[in-house]
């Protein structure tokens, strides 16, 4: 057991420092210091030109997705190097929430079904932040039930139309391109009629609708699709194979999510350490300590398991099911500690303007933003389901439709 | 970075888990649990046999120098099994006291015989029903003798000597070494939560004692550094004890139907296990990084060792207290083990201190800011 950087990473780490160092746009640091759960902050400068910006210069040093082979833009970088990477990047990691689903979810989907000339032709760009990606998976009629979607792609000559709707599609609207999840056939049980494929999102018969959400802010999108023709060579594996590669993606999914997970501790114990309650200060109380005490337990714990996860994924081993719990325990903790933190401030804890707000607002954007932390990317229960079924071994869930072909299975209004 | 334990170190795990599998079953500990023996002796000599309490003791006080990982993992081994021992009032508590604060002399004299097993040690600190304080401790050490009671000392009749927490003359207070066979030392059992625990009170009329060390006047601070280290050991046992409790929960789970299901594969009783798990792992982690600190001797021990205390009490009393919901009415009789963890996960929640005691030290150790 050693927590100490080896003299390989230590080297390492002293070669990433100095480049930040001398590269990072420093201008932005007050501003992103200060960023709510969920909404980046740039002060006067334009989020998107700025995260674009600062990809671009980490392409151009090598410091780009720093695990991919060289070849598609990366450095050939061990998962170690790629966790000091993240430590050093700090607060100017924030600036690539925009990448990590084309970077961690859609790239190594196309990295294990794509074809070498579209490895050779995507990959790059999408390291260098220049193109941007989304994942089309999510429907209205099919959320948790992902393998319940009805968007359908049928084929002519070497061509596929697509006809339906996607939901929950975060950053549509500035992606260049998508990886998409169809139904093929509905005629078999709904997991075998599935086919995945990627697209330009430029592509005629697309239409991106943003959803105001229930924050007030939009991050997510509907995206339409009217007659939207893709190129057979754009099918990522078999035809009906689309199930398998859906979860190559969504492994991915709980890796780059997992990694860097928030909680809401840091910004809690910074308020309430100068925070006056009744006639003392707040971390004095005893209601507070205790529930200060259980939150960081829950927070050093978090940081310890991903620690271990580091150890397995250093060691040749993959990360399993297990690293559900990220999620699951970061959701819910978030939105007690923003409740929490409110609730200690009385009436003014109601203020939103970071102007006013203590601690710039930050846990009232975590009040708001938190409910869908315990939703996106598996629910609060499916992910239960996971550990229940796949860590402990309990039985499966009694599915009404299994072995049903996806046309007869009855589906309410 | 390596945040796993060694290969040698799981080998030691996996042998002290042969062992108990073969001398701790339910029928050992009930053995003590209905008052048929004062601890496992069988299990002891087991323990003895594989020199496990020299584990963490330098070679040259007849340890094995082995370290604290393995040390830990005998821990959680002892947890899974509930060893019915006093292993961690002599191993966590008294060795690691005299490792830290003794004399070359008192090293000498007890630990070649602690880490052959050959004696059994305690600590004795709480005088009344409430959480003790530093200025709660009234016991008396006036010339050479002890005078005064402890309420309750895990293992306090079984162990052949005890460090004690007492006040000098009225002032300051140290931890003084005592021998409990001698005719001046009276004991008496305490029925407690756990009796698969020996606990008892010790009352002392001016029994010979001696300090522990050469500061009389740091007993205070010297507890806490013991009850930190030990709080990782201890940790360690709740881990496995929680473990233990999942695992019964879940086969539980699988073999018991209703409504033509196994109740395994109702989302209520999923989701219940699930947050168990979720409890175990958060523990478990922060228990690894205790260790390391432990073992490290880093400056992170107490901020550390709190987190995994406060995570394994967490965890061992939701594993524990589930169990026997998983187990229905069944799981609340005397003849399913559940209750079995239920007490002993009550017991070590308390056996340091209680929850809201090791919270209070982990929010006194957190550094001021955004510490995470």
């Amino acid at each position: 057991m050693d927590f100490s950087d080896t003299k390989e990473e230590a080297t390492f780490r002293s070669e990433v420092r100095a480049w930040i160092k001398d590269a990072a746009p420093t201008y932005l640091h007050d501003s992103l210091a200060a960023s709510g759960f969920g909404n980046t902050r740039t002060g006067e400068y334009e989020p998107l030109a700025e995260a674009k910006k600062w990809q671009k210069k980490k392409a151009d040093g090598g410091w780009a997705c720093i695990q991919w082979p060289k070849e598609f833009g990366g450095r050939g970088a061990t998962p170690m190097e790629s966790v000091i990477w993240g430590q050093e990047e700090g607060l100017y990691g924030k600036l690539a929430g925009t990448f990590i689903i084309g970077q961690g979810m859609c790239a190594p989907t196309l990295m294990a079904y794509g074809s070498e000339a579209h490895k050779q032709r995507y990959l790059p760009p999408l390291a260098s932040g220049e193109e941007v990606w989304c994942q089309l998976f999510s429907e209205p009629q099919s959320g948790s039930d992902l393998a319940g979607l009805r968007t359908r792609a049928e084929q002519d000559g070497n061509e596929w139309v697509i006809n339906g709707q996607k939901i929950w599609t975060s950053g549509a609207h500035i992606s260049d391109f998508g990886i998409l999840i169809t139904r093929t056939d509905p005629e078999v049980p709904k997991h075998r009629g599935l086919t995945m494929f990627f697209l330009n999102m430029k592509s005629p018969g697309v239409t991106i609708k943003p959803i105001k959400q229930a924050n007030g802010e939009s991050g997510f999108n509907e995206v339409y699709f009217d007659n939207v023709r893709i190129p057979d060579s754009q099918r990522l594996g078999e035809v009906g194979g689309g199930w398998q590669v859906s979860l190559t993606t969504l492994m991915n999914e709980r890796l780059a999510i997992g990694g860097s997970i928030a909680t809401g501790f840091p910004e809690f114990k910074a308020l309430i350490d100068n925070l006056p309650l009744g006639n003392g200060r707040a971390i004095d109380n005893p209601a507070v300590r205790s529930k200060l005490a259980d939150w960081y337990v829950k927070s050093a714990g978090l940081r310890n398991t991903a620690a271990r996860a580091m150890t397995a994924l250093s060691k040749g081993e993959v990360p399993g099911p297990e690293n559900s719990i990220g999620k699951l325990v970061a959701g819910g903790m978030m939105q007690d500690i923003a409740k929490f933190a409110l609730d200690l401030q009385g009436l003014g804890g109601a203020i939103v303007d970071p102007a006013i707000a203590a601690s710039s607002a930050r846990l009232q954007a975590m009040l708001l933003r938190s409910p869908a932390v315990r939703i996106e990317g598996g629910t609060d229960q499916i992910l239960r389901n996971i550990i229940a079924e796949r860590v402990l071994g309990l039985p499966e869930e009694l599915r009404a439709d299994k072995g049903i072909p996806f046309n007869k299975i009855p589906s309410g209004r | 970075m390596d945040f796993d334990f060694s290969q040698d170190e799981k080998m030691i795990r996996e042998q002290v888990r042969k062992m108990l599998s073969a001398r701790c079953d339910s029928g050992a500990v009930r053995s003590v649990f209905e008052g048929r023996e004062a601890y496992a002796s069988h299990v002891w000599q087991g323990l003895v046999e594989m020199g496990v309490m020299a584990t963490a003791i330098p070679e040259e006080y007849g340890g094995v120098g082995a370290g604290y990982p393995s040390l830990c993992l005998v821990a959680e081994q002892l947890g899974a099994h509930l060893a019915p021992t006093p292993f961690s009032s002599s191993v966590y508590l008294a060795t690691e006291a005299l490792l830290l604060f003794g004399t070359e002399a008192q090293k000498q004299a007890w630990l070649p015989r602690l880490a052959a097993g050959e004696i059994i040690g305690t600590l004795a600190v709480t005088e009344t029903v409430a959480q003790a304080t530093a200025d709660s401790i009234q016991l008396a050490f006036a010339d050479g003798g002890l005078s005064g009671a402890k309420l309750i000392v895990p293992d306090g009749g079984i162990a052949d000597f005890a460090l004690v927490l007492a006040r000098a003359n009225g002032g300051a207070l140290g931890l003084y070494i005592t021998d409990l066979q001698q005719d001046s030392v009276t004991r008496e059992a305490v029925a407690t939560v756990d009796p698969s625990r020996n606990s008892s009170s010790i009352t002392f009329a001016q029994s010979s004692a001696q300090l522990l060390g050469a500061a009389p006047d740091q007993g205070w601070s010297q507890l806490q550094q013991v009850l930190d280290r030990a709080a990782v050991l201890l940790a360690f046992e709740q881990l496995g004890g929680a473990q233990a409790a999942l695992d019964m929960a879940v086969n539980y789970a699988q073999e018991r139907f209703a409504f033509g299901r196994p109740i395994g594969s109702f989302q209520a009783l999923k989701h219940m296990m699930a947050d168990m798990y979720v409890a175990l792992k958060l523990a478990e982690s922060n228990c690894y990084y205790a260790a390391w600190a432990l073992a490290t001797g880093s400056a992170e021990l107490p901020l550390a060792a709190a987190t995994a205390r406060v995570a394994a009490i967490q965890a061992f009393q939701l594993c524990a207290r589930d169990n026997i919901q998983v187990h229905g009415g069944m799981g609340f009789t005397w003849e399913f083990d559940c209750h079995l963890f239920y007490r002993r996960s009550n017991y070590l929640t308390l056996q340091l201190g209680g929850l809201a005691e090791w919270e209070n030290k982990l929010v006194d150790r957190l550094p001021a800011g955004e510490a995470a």
